[in-house]
């Protein structure tokens, strides 16, 4: 048993929900926990027009409630494989996050899915696993 | 209730007008009787408003030293605080203070942007033409002034917008003059008074959304489009009611139908907008820099001589202030509505991100503009409003005013949404909220696009100004009350930074 989690990055796609579970088998292998972390996009600098600046904090508590519910899926499923499991939902730039977390909690690795979309439209749009694999602090595996 | 017979009368004017008139399509009748029918109307609101005493031997209008005096009176109250919180305002914007688990939540930097948003526009294009050219150079000294004054009357309504905001049990948040009138008031035993001076702030906001953040903000659009098109020979002069007929549907469209793409596509493209602005009058001043300290000279020379100008000094200094005022609304009350949404615990942060708003938008953008007005020597051309700084700017690039008539169109649209939804604050206060009754107020706030395209300029401007300056009444009236308040929330506030209950989380 070890204390250092398997960080998972999660967002409720089928990609996500394979990484979960390549996640839950290794933390069963190794005896370690999983911890699930789900990044709302955000910028404290993007531009809100004055009635969304109104609805914004209605519009957060749904948005977490939602992500909240996503998750449900993911818990389930690591708790069948009897792997103790945490999550939390943030918001903020994903890549920047999900390195700070992984600091945070001491992780061992990171794992995520990917969408797999053409290298050309990744580098166009930037894609998180191209990111972490450039800046994380632990090592990160990208599950098909 | 002025604004309402303008309603009737314009709605008469359509009915009676539109018919016949697109049958003989003599487009320049239908527009000059729209003009007929507002103008009497509008002089009377800018008289009443406009009230002037004879100041050596030029008429001062009341409102203008009102709104000035009281810019004076909480600067002094507070210390000079738009000087010395300067850089603690910065630092707030950058998010410095912010609490990383309010990510997601309104920053001050969104509330800010967006109260920014309705505030710099035409007023920074347009206004500023409009000062030098009745002032003279002379006036962007007054306007400067007004503007470093100005923050302070920023400082102490935005906040108050958040002191005494509503948060409502859904989680929305709704702030602004209307609410801290009535219950700051109410808090120091004068409910009565309170309740009047917010409901005469919600018809004035109604007025001005409609004059000054509707009306004029179409003329001067279509003014631009009419003079890249050609000037009088375009196709569309004199069609001011085709105009603002696309525009009202357009405006219709995202604030009656709720369509978000149209408004995503607008807030991405004006800030790129004001950019491209900035930049272009920053590479005229530069390229001209020799010219630029002649250009200063003849701006303090003319603001204490106030030579070649009707009225001399106090004729600049009447246009400096008022331009100025009219540009960043401090004293309106308007800001505070959109800076109330903010996510803070404690008030008096937005107030020092607010300050910085009329910094921005006069000491930055228009004197920006009246440097490149006077540098370019198209003063003397006679020209006005946004067609003498289009031809400011095209002195140095012939095809600037294609980009500013695309920069005024979108400023013009940005300002006119912001506007729509100050109005629809100050209307759903006095008669509570409810669909239909939104949409009454929306569909006439459409309507008066289109009166306000058809219109020459000078009414449209009168009752701009007048309807503007009217919400500063009751705003300032509760400042006076509430700035005692206002220092409690400062003294409490650097107590806890000094006590390090608030530190900086970057």
């Amino acid at each position: 048993m070890t204390d250092q989690p398997i960080l998972v990055g999660y967002d409720g796609t089928d990609a996500a929900q394979r990484a979960a579970e390549f996640a839950g088998q290794r933390a069963a292998a190794v005896g370690c926990a999983v911890h699930l972390v789900f990044v709302l996009e955000w910028s404290p600098y993007s531009f809100l027009s004055t009635k969304e600046l109104e609805e914004r904090h209605q519009r957060r508590t749904e948005e977490l409630s939602r992500a909240e519910e996503t998750l449900k899926p993911a818990l389930d499923a690591l708790a069948k494989l009897k792997v103790p499991v945490t999550s939390e939902v943030r918001y903020g730039h994903s890549g920047e996050l999900i390195c700070a977390i992984a600091k945070e909690k001491n992780a061992s690795q990171i794992i995520l899915g990917r969408k797999g979309g053409s290298a050309l439209g990744a580098r166009l749009l930037g894609s998180l696993p191209l990111t972490l694999v450039q800046a994380s602090p632990v090592p990160v595996t990208v599950v098909p | 209730m002025f604004w309402k017979k303008t309603a009737t009368a314009s709605a008469v004017a359509l009915m009676s007008g539109l018919l016949p008139h697109v049958a003989a399509a003599q487009e320049a009748s239908f527009d000059e009787q729209i003009n007929q029918a507002i103008a009497p109307i509008s002089n009377v609101i800018a008289g009443t408003i406009f009230y002037s005493i004879p100041v050596a031997g030029t008429a001062f209008p009341l409102i203008v030293g009102w709104l000035v005096i009281a810019a004076t009176i909480f600067t002094l109250y507070f210390g000079f605080v738009q000087f010395r919180k300067f850089g603690h305002a910065i630092s707030l914007v950058k998010g410095d203070y912010s609490h990383p688990e309010d990510a997601g939540e309104v920053s001050h930097f969104q509330a800010l942007a967006t109260a920014l948003s309705g505030t710099v526009g035409l007023g920074n294009i347009a206004g500023v033409a409009v000062a030098v050219s009745i002032g003279g150079p002379g006036a962007t000294f007054w306007m400067i002034l007004a503007g470093l004054l100005g923050m302070a009357s920023k400082f102490t309504e935005c906040t108050l917008g958040v002191k005494y905001r509503n948060e409502y049990p859904d989680g929305r948040v709704s702030g602004g003059p209307m609410y801290y009138l009535s219950k700051g008031l109410a808090e120091q035993g004068r409910p009565g008074l309170g309740k009047v001076l917010a409901i005469l702030f919600s018809v004035c906001c109604i007025g001005g959304a409609i004059g000054g953040g509707n009306m004029f903000q179409a003329n001067q659009a279509f003014q631009q489009v009419v003079n890249v098109t050609g000037g009088e020979n375009s196709f569309l002069a004199g069609s001011g009611w085709l105009f603002g007929l696309v525009m009202a549907i357009i405006v219709g469209v995202v604030i009656i139908g709720g369509i978000k793409s149209i408004a995503k596509v607008t807030e991405k493209i004006v800030p790129l907008m004001a950019v491209i602005y900035v930049t272009a009058g920053m590479i005229i001043i530069i390229s001209n820099i020799s010219m630029v300290g002649d250009a200063f000279a003849q701006i303090f020379v003319g603001a204490f001589t106030g030579a070649g100008v009707a009225g001399g000094v106090v004729g600049a200094l009447i246009q400096g202030f008022k331009r100025a005022a009219f540009s960043n609304e401090a004293g309106i009350g308007s800001a505070a509505i959109a800076h109330a949404a903010v996510r803070t615990k404690e008030p008096i942060t937005e107030g020092y991100v607010a300050l910085l708003e009329p910094f921005i938008d006069t000491v930055v953008i228009c004197t920006m503009t009246a440097l490149v007005i006077t540098i370019s020597g198209e003063l003397s051309s006679g020209l006005t409003g946004v067609e003498l700084t289009s031809a400011a700017f095209a002195s140095a690039f012939t095809w600037f005013p294609l980009i500013l008539a695309l920069a005024v169109v979108l400023f013009a649209f940005s300002t006119m949404l912001s506007w729509s939804y100050y109005g629809l604050k100050g209307w759903t206060y006095l008669v509570g909220e409810g669909k239909g009754k939104e949409i009454v107020f929306k569909l006439f706030f459409c309507l008066c696009v289109i009166v306000g395209a058809s219109m020459s300029l000078g009414p449209v401007i009168d009752f701009s100004d007048s309807m503007i300056f009217a919400m500063a009444i009751p705003n300032i009236i509760g400042l006076y009350f509430l700035m005692s308040v206002v220092r409690g929330e400062v003294t409490q506030y650097w107590d806890k930074i000094e006590r390090g209950e608030i530190k900086k989380v970057k």
